[in-house]
């Protein structure tokens, strides 16, 4: 289970919403009795809902299904495999130090963005999506040409016995590359709409800087700023090309969970990839809750 | 569900403990050994225990052979490396992380086990194959993964070649036709052995899959009699997959005493028998006999013979702008 790294910044959320504007108008002209005729509104939905059967509830429902095809009893002895456990852990791991670090350089790079002028200030802009129109792959592929053996540092690495790519330090790096852009892109363009006059009243009112950033600005973008952090999850525990390419596929030391399905998968262990599919499957479905109500609550705090 | 992963989080975290041995090594292996390995490395821990009373766990990684020299060049920490050719540990020789002569330093070029490459077509045989020739026929649909990654696909591909050199009137022009002719039917190239077998097996895609002989066996054993059937072909190469110690990392580590001793473990009856086992051809004569009839008589022939060894083969045929790079491209 993957999620589509498409961006749900501030921008695409209005832009949603002025897209919708247009239906709001064919609701009130249908009384005017110039709305489409009954039969094309039935076939259309019928059309969207047959294809989201299709292409999204079958297979996601198919998860399920084959995670529990041969009973509970080895549904919890596959997810509960050390194999299985380690690739969980080492998955948790990745997707927490992703978030923590995120948040901080994510809010600093907005804040930075946002809140001063300086030069060279749209490069900044360009760099913080790079990760998203780079692919996986080379994500990957940078930090074996950086740390690995035969990369730039990797003899120092070696003689000094630090351990970077085909260890856990290089899947996290991986991940931290590829979810970068989350947080800051959530945040940019609600913190330049808020502006900065809060910021400067609460200044000029004798707030030191820091409390100004936790009293005043933090408050003002805690909802786009925990749905950033959403999306870093989700991405982080779903990643796989950038950490396929570092992890070296050690059993139960480098494999994050998408790996180690990929590992069960190829070992004619299907119910037990779909047992641990399931977990980021489940993952998904909670994100896709939370979303929902993240989404709502930044609608109602930037009107 | 919440409690419940933190629950699986703290048992992760046991569990990780609890299975940590004193010493651990890392088996850089190749595509299909997976089952072999984790049967071997499992007998070998059980049983070993090092003069200081030390208990030793074997951790494995697989993927296509090219791929994972690739990879330990690039510095993964493997104590030993079990790979599908020689080349490609002459590969890691060559970076010196091993001694060059590595492949006399254990018996029998340092393959414990051998096999060869055989076809693996569905049930009944719908499209006839019963020889290389018949591969290059249209309308006939080859799974062979690719010879830049993979070691098995590399074996494919010098069987073919060998089997058209050793025909009447066979020459290498006749060979280079003959084995573009089969490459024109691959739809699709995957990275590794095991790749190319999901895809055969479980997408069903293809109607003939060209493989290791151990690799057809176990897709039978795991998806059941009546769905495929294997030809033998007339002619096939003889697989050496060599197995090897990695010098710098065991001297890094002060794991040379455990990883020889599982390297050894593997010419060992016990060893031997569980390579038979798991349709590997063994070495020792006794477990020869006793598998014999497991394993169908094949006329077999030597990359040295044919090719002048894995260097030349790579050279010739697999290196960038090799004889694969012109068959493929066009």
């Amino acid at each position: 289970m993957s999620f589509n790294p498409v961006i749900q910044s501030q921008e695409t959320v209005d832009l949603l919403a002025t897209s919708f504007a247009p239906a709001l108008v064919m609701h009130r002209s249908r009384r005017d009795g110039r709305a489409d005729p009954l039969w094309l509104q039935w076939t259309l939905t019928g059309v969207a809902l047959f294809f989201l059967t299709i292409f999204i509830v079958i297979p996601l429902v198919n998860v399920f299904a084959q995670a529990l095809a041969k009973g509970v009893a080895a549904y919890v002895a596959a997810i509960s495999h050390p194999d299985a456990l380690a690739a969980i852990w080492l998955t948790v791991v990745a997707a927490v130090v992703a978030v923590v670090l995120n948040v901080v350089f994510g809010t600093i790079t907005a804040w930075a963005i946002t809140k001063y002028e300086f030069r060279g200030k749209s490069l900044l802009i360009s760099l913080v999506d790079l990760p998203f129109s780079v692919s996986p792959v080379i994500s990957g592929l940078v930090f074996i040409l950086l740390f690995g053996a035969q990369g730039y540092f990797g003899p120092w690495l070696q003689d000094n016995d630090i351990k970077i790519v085909f260890a856990v330090p290089g899947i996290i790096l991986a991940t931290v590359f590829v979810t970068f852009p989350f947080v800051a892109r959530e945040l940019i363009p609600l913190m330049r709409e808020q502006g900065i006059q809060d910021e400067e009243a609460a200044l000029s009112l004798g707030a030191s800087g820091l409390r100004t950033f936790f009293r005043v600005t933090l408050p003002n973008v805690k909802w786009a700023l925990l749905y950033g952090v959403l999306l870093t999850n989700a991405r982080a525990m779903g990643e796989f090309g950038a950490v396929s390419v570092v992890s070296g596929h050690i059993r139960g030391e480098t494999n994050t969970m998408p790996l180690h399905i990929e590992i069960l998968y190829n070992e004619y262990q299907f119910m037990a990839a779909f047992a641990v599919a399931s977990l980021l499957a489940f993952l998904a479905l909670v994100t896709l809750v939370a979303k929902v109500v993240l989404e709502k609550r930044i609608a109602r705090t930037t009107r | 569900m919440k409690r419940t992963l933190y629950g699986l989080v703290l048992a992760a975290a046991l569990g990780v403990n609890a299975h940590a041995a004193d010493i651990t090594l890392l088996n850089v292996s190749y595509d299909p050994t997976r089952e072999l390995h984790a049967a071997l490395s499992k007998a070998f821990s059980s049983q070993y225990k090092s003069p200081e009373g030390k208990t030793v766990e074997i951790k494995s990684s697989h993927g296509g052979s090219g791929k994972q020299a690739r990879s330990v060049i690039d510095g993964l920490a493997a104590d030993v490396v079990t790979l599908a050719l020689a080349y490609d540990i002459d590969a890691i020789a060559d970076r010196g992380l091993l001694a060059s002569d590595w492949q006399k330093r254990l018996p029998e070029n340092s393959a414990p086990y051998t096999s060869t490459i055989v076809f693996l077509v569905r049930k009944g045989n719908p499209k006839g194959i019963k020889d290389w020739g018949d591969l290059a026929r249209s309308g006939v649909k080859i799974i062979t993964p690719n010879p830049k990654t993979s070691g098995g696909a590399r074996w494919n591909y010098l069987a073919a070649w060998g089997y058209a050199l050793k025909q009447p009137g066979g020459t290498p022009d006749k060979a280079k036709a003959f084995v573009k002719a089969i490459y024109a039917n691959v739809p699709v190239l995957d990275t590794g052995a095991r790749g190319s077998t999901v895809t055969f097996v479980e997408r069903n895609v293809g109607d003939v899959l060209v493989t290791w002989e151990n690799e057809a066996f176990l897709s039978i054993k795991e998806f059941g009699q009546d769905k495929f059937d294997i030809v033998v072909p007339s002619v096939s190469i003889l697989a050496e997959p060599p197995v090897a110690v990695v010098d710098k990392v065991v001297d890094r580590k002060g794991t040379r005493a455990v990883a020889t001793a599982y390297l050894n473990f593997i010419y060992s009856k016990q060893g031997q028998e569980i390579s038979a086992e798991n349709f590997y051809r063994p070495r020792d004569p006794e477990i020869v006999k006793k598998y014999e009839t497991q394993f169908p008589k094949v006329n077999l022939f030597t990359i040295d013979e044919v090719f002048g060894g894995w260097r030349n083969a790579q050279k010739t045929h697999f290196a960038d702008g090799g004889v694969f790079d012109t068959i493929y491209q066009n």
